[in-house]
């Protein structure tokens, strides 16, 4: 088998929505392969695919060698799944999640036991596996509830939104969980992310997903090294004037223009240092007053702009405005 | 190939059960309840009904001719909430966990409600040992054994009935409006409060038509010797309406979306 996941154009209608369209992507055995895209991208419906949660409209897909919709049951065997909302018993104590989910996998007795033990230390819950899960705190359930993924050995671990809703310093515990189990488990993960820090630091490779459709997909460097160097920020103080300026730029065949907002340009540029001479004066030349500049490397969240034009978190006020849209429109 | 996809499905059943177990047993302050309610009806209306009323025919109207109806009614109150609690596990994620698990819907329907009907067992049983305590004569140990069978066959149906309404509910608040739209009905229109033999025929009509009924008049003959509808089409009826609610149950489990 050449890939833990391996799907061909695989799409998913909801009424005339297209949550995801037409996604082939093949994952390594062993990869940390993220799937990175603002909320509403179709991360989650490609997730609950590849996991037999729902069924494909078109489009096949094969997860540890199994057709997911010719050989769900196979499928189930081979996947862990860690939702993006908790699926927690909260009146059963840590360990008797592990339990039951080591019965329904077929583990038997013995096995559970040493497996639960293993799990445990691996997310360091050990000394509170014995108590109710209601009193656990949000990076503790997250924890138990990666540790009950692994349970039963699988092939393949699906994590939606890992860390989503955690404060910064179990964001960074979790991470390092994530990295511990790819590597000491070699089980290939796929995860879905928001938050382009988390993709970048965690994953060997990345899809940028938005609109259901993949955009770009690279190792993390290669994605980054694509927008060709350095990026610089031009605030200008006149917005009127963006376009002029854009057009100079690119007569001159200095910068690669990667996106404007506003009255702001995001250019990139190799070298940045040596070329923010140049590029002020050319604005300069041409009578438009420039406010600030700025340079930095270049993130995802560039790598993201660029494909399509805005960044991640434009995009989720205006999906979070459609979603309530959608529920009122559903109610009626 | 068989015996381990056998063995699979008694594992499937048996851990959904013992979650039912475990959580039963963490919830005491449910049990309390639960079986408060019943123990005032017996105790407060056997007193108030036996010092005013009389069946037709001379029986006395008293705690013994309330209890089998409350063990009903608790029979009812336990194993169609258990069904429901369905709604409860999807709205706290946990119903995913089992639909995302490599084993068979049915089998973990099946483990569900045989851990709702255990409880609902046990709920019955705990009222009919109290009303013993404080009084209520039993004809023979055979009919107490014969009511346990009964308590099955009846919180299997009701089971059954609970989960293919979860199935359909979206939330639960819908729960509520089934819970008071289906179960004062099912309790008042079953015989549990006044003797069914001389009703009007509007009345009797939709006595007749709850399947509660039959599992009240089955308890009270197994516990008390005599019942107006006759023991063996009681019986009947609850066996049908237990098959067939756990063919709907199943099927609307099978269907279910998270």
């Amino acid at each position: 088998m050449l890939y833990a996941i391996e799907t061909q154009e695989i799409t998913k209608h909801f009424d005339e929505i297209t949550a995801v369209n037409k996604v082939s992507i093949s994952v390594k055995p062993g990869e940390l392969f993220g799937l990175l895209g603002p909320n509403g991208a179709g991360k989650t419906t490609l997730i609950h695919m590849l996991s037999t949660m729902t069924e494909p409209s078109s489009g096949s897909a094969k997860v540890w060698g199994y057709d997911v919709a010719l050989e769900p049951g196979s499928v189930r065997q081979n996947i862990g799944v860690v939702f993006q909302d908790t699926t927690l018993d909260d009146r059963l104590t840590g360990r008797e999640n592990l339990d039951l989910h080591g019965r329904l996998y077929g583990l038997d007795g013995k096995t559970r036991k040493k497996r639960i033990e293993e799990v445990l230390s691996l997310v360091e819950l050990a000394d509170r596996a014995d108590v109710i899960v209601k009193t656990y705190s949000g990076g503790m359930m997250r924890r138990l509830e990666i540790a009950r993924g692994l349970m039963h050995h699988p092939h393949v671990l699906f994590l939606d939104e890992p860390t989503l809703g955690l404060d910064p310093q179990t964001r960074l515990h979790i991470w390092e969980y994530i990295k511990k189990l790819n590597k000491e488990e070699g089980v290939s993960i796929v995860l879905t992310t928001h938050y382009m820090e988390e993709a970048d630091h965690l994953c060997n490779r990345i899809a940028i997903i938005d609109n259901g459709e993949i955009v770009a997909l690279d190792t993390p460097e290669a994605l980054k090294n694509s927008l060709g160097g350095d990026v610089i920020t031009l605030e200008l103080e006149k917005p009127d004037d963006i376009s002029r300026l854009c057009e100079i730029y690119q007569k001159n065949g200095c910068a690669n223009i990667v996106s404007k907002k506003m009255n702001e340009v995001f250019i990139t540029v190799k070298n940045g240092e040596r070329q923010i001479p140049h590029i002020l004066s050319l604005a300069s030349t041409a009578g438009i007053s420039i406010q600030s500049v700025s340079l930095r490397k270049p993130t995802l969240d560039d790598v993201f702009i660029h494909h399509t034009g805005r960044a991640i978190r434009d995009k989720e006020v205006s999906e979070i405005e459609t979603v309530g849209y959608k529920i009122r429109s559903r109610r009626k | 190939m068989v015996s381990a996809s056998v063995n699979r499905a008694v594992q499937t059943v048996y851990t959904m059960w013992l979650r039912e177990m475990i959580r039963f047993s963490r919830s005491k302050s449910r049990i309390i309840g639960a079986l408060a309610t019943p123990l005032f009806f017996l105790v407060i209306l056997g007193a108030g009904f036996s010092s005013s009323f009389q069946v037709r025919g001379g029986g006395a109207f008293d705690k013994s001719y309330l209890a089998p109806g409350l063990i009903g009614m608790s029979v009812l109150f336990a194993s169609l909430m258990g069904g429901v609690s369905i709604i409860w596990d999807r709205e706290f994620g946990f119903l995913k966990e089992i639909l995302i698990a490599p084993v068979s819907r049915f089998f973990v329907a099946l483990g569900k409600a045989i851990g709702g009907v255990t409880t609902a067992m046990i709920q019955g049983i705990l009222i009919m040992i109290i009303a013993w305590l404080i009084g209520v004569h039993y004809v023979s140990i055979w009919g107490v054994l014969a009511a346990i069978v009964i308590m099955f066959i009846s919180g299997i149906g009701f089971m059954g009935l609970g989960i293919a309404l979860a199935s359909k509910i979206d939330s639960h608040e819908g729960f509520q409006m089934v819970m008071s739209f289906l179960t004062m009905p099912l309790v008042l229109l079953s015989g549990a409060f006044f003797p069914i033999s001389n009703l009007p025929v509007w009345l009797k009509a939709l006595v007749y038509a709850n399947p509660l009924t039959y599992g009240v008049e089955a308890l009270r003959f197994c516990l008390l010797g005599s019942s107006t509808i006759p023991i063996l089409l009681s019986v009947f009826v609850l066996l049908i309406f237990a098959i067939a609610m756990t063919a709907l149950g199943g099927k609307l489990f099978g269907k279910m979306r998270v």
